[in-house]
């Protein structure tokens, strides 16, 4: 396994969800999740649920590509994440991706979109806060 | 929404419509249960599951799952407090993570919906595996409601159901 595969490794629940890394975008895993029974909340829809676990997710290998870019691997503690929610996750693939805001030594801001078929569209975003031990 | 078979009844009462809710998509997948309700609080429960794990080197769950369970009980709280089964739409929501929860254990979310106007519920709960003094997170939502307009449906709600 490479650096980099191991960089974009998923937790066991995103995996369950079915959430993949479908490729890369300005140096940051590109996930991805598709429409389906696992994450459907109102008929034909993404739950609330489940957008924020895809963004949580990008959240996270954005921020494990980063720290491996500078050969770190610090225990990671998650201390908070926000949640908009812009439009209905429709029953197609949404993506997200991670966009790490700043990276000390101690703390790491990180803001995520997710979206569907319109990148200039998102339908949720997230902003995360994680302490580093 | 159209009112049919797959709606509770018009009096809203959680632990009668966690029999739907839980059996489909998402909060059947986690696993969600019904634990408690009151006026304007509902406690849900997701059990722990091997395979909602969220540290590589711990078996404790993922805070993925917690959000889910949050913003399921948020929901559900609103209903209960305002008595009926209207859509809302999750704006925004906010989770404090406090410590992680104990290893192998489930955990339980708590939500109040302590503020309703026209157009937005407000919410306030906390996740704890066992000890409600001790939470694992502290949460606080918006949510939007979701007037119906037979002409045209809410942008917010993506369209009626089905229909893509």
């Amino acid at each position: 396994m490479t650096d980099a595969h191991s960089a974009q490794e998923l937790t066991a629940y995103a995996r369950s969800l079915g959430i993949k890394v479908v490729g890369e975008d300005t140096g940051m895993p590109l996930l991805s999740v598709d429409f389906g029974p696992n994450v459907e909340g109102r008929p034909a829809h993404f739950h609330g649920g489940a957008t924020a676990g895809l963004l949580e997710a990008a959240g996270y290998a954005a921020l494990r590509n980063a720290l491996l870019a500078q050969g770190r691997d610090p225990k990671l503690k998650p201390i908070n994440i926000t949640v908009q929610y812009l439009a209905a996750g429709k029953s197609k693939p949404a993506y997200a991706l991670g966009r790490i805001t700043r990276l000390g030594r101690r703390n790491v801001n990180i803001a995520v979109e997710a979206w569907q078929d319109d990148r200039s569209r998102p339908i949720a975003t997230a902003v995360m806060n994680i302490l580093m031990g | 929404m159209q009112r049919g078979m797959n709606t509770p009844p018009a009096r809203f009462d959680a632990r009668e419509a966690s029999k739907w809710f839980f059996r489909h998509g998402h909060t059947a997948w986690l696993g969600l249960r019904f634990a408690d309700q009151g006026e304007n609080w509902v406690e849900l429960e997701l059990p722990w599951r091997e395979d909602l794990l969220g540290d590589r080197s711990r078996p404790v769950l993922a805070s993925g799952p917690i959000i889910s369970l949050m913003d399921m009980a948020s929901g559900m709280a609103i209903w209960q407090a305002s008595r009926t089964f209207n859509p809302v739409a999750t704006l925004d929501l906010r989770v404090d993570y406090q410590r992680p929860a104990r290893e192998r254990a489930s955990v339980l979310g708590r939500v109040e919906c302590y503020r309703r106007t026209r157009s937005a519920a407000f919410v306030r709960g906390i996740a704890h595996d066992g000890d409600p003094d001790d939470p694992v997170a502290h949460v606080a939502g918006v949510f939007m409601t979701i007037a119906a307009d037979p002409r045209k449906e809410n942008p917010a709600l993506g369209g009626s159901a089905g229909n893509d």
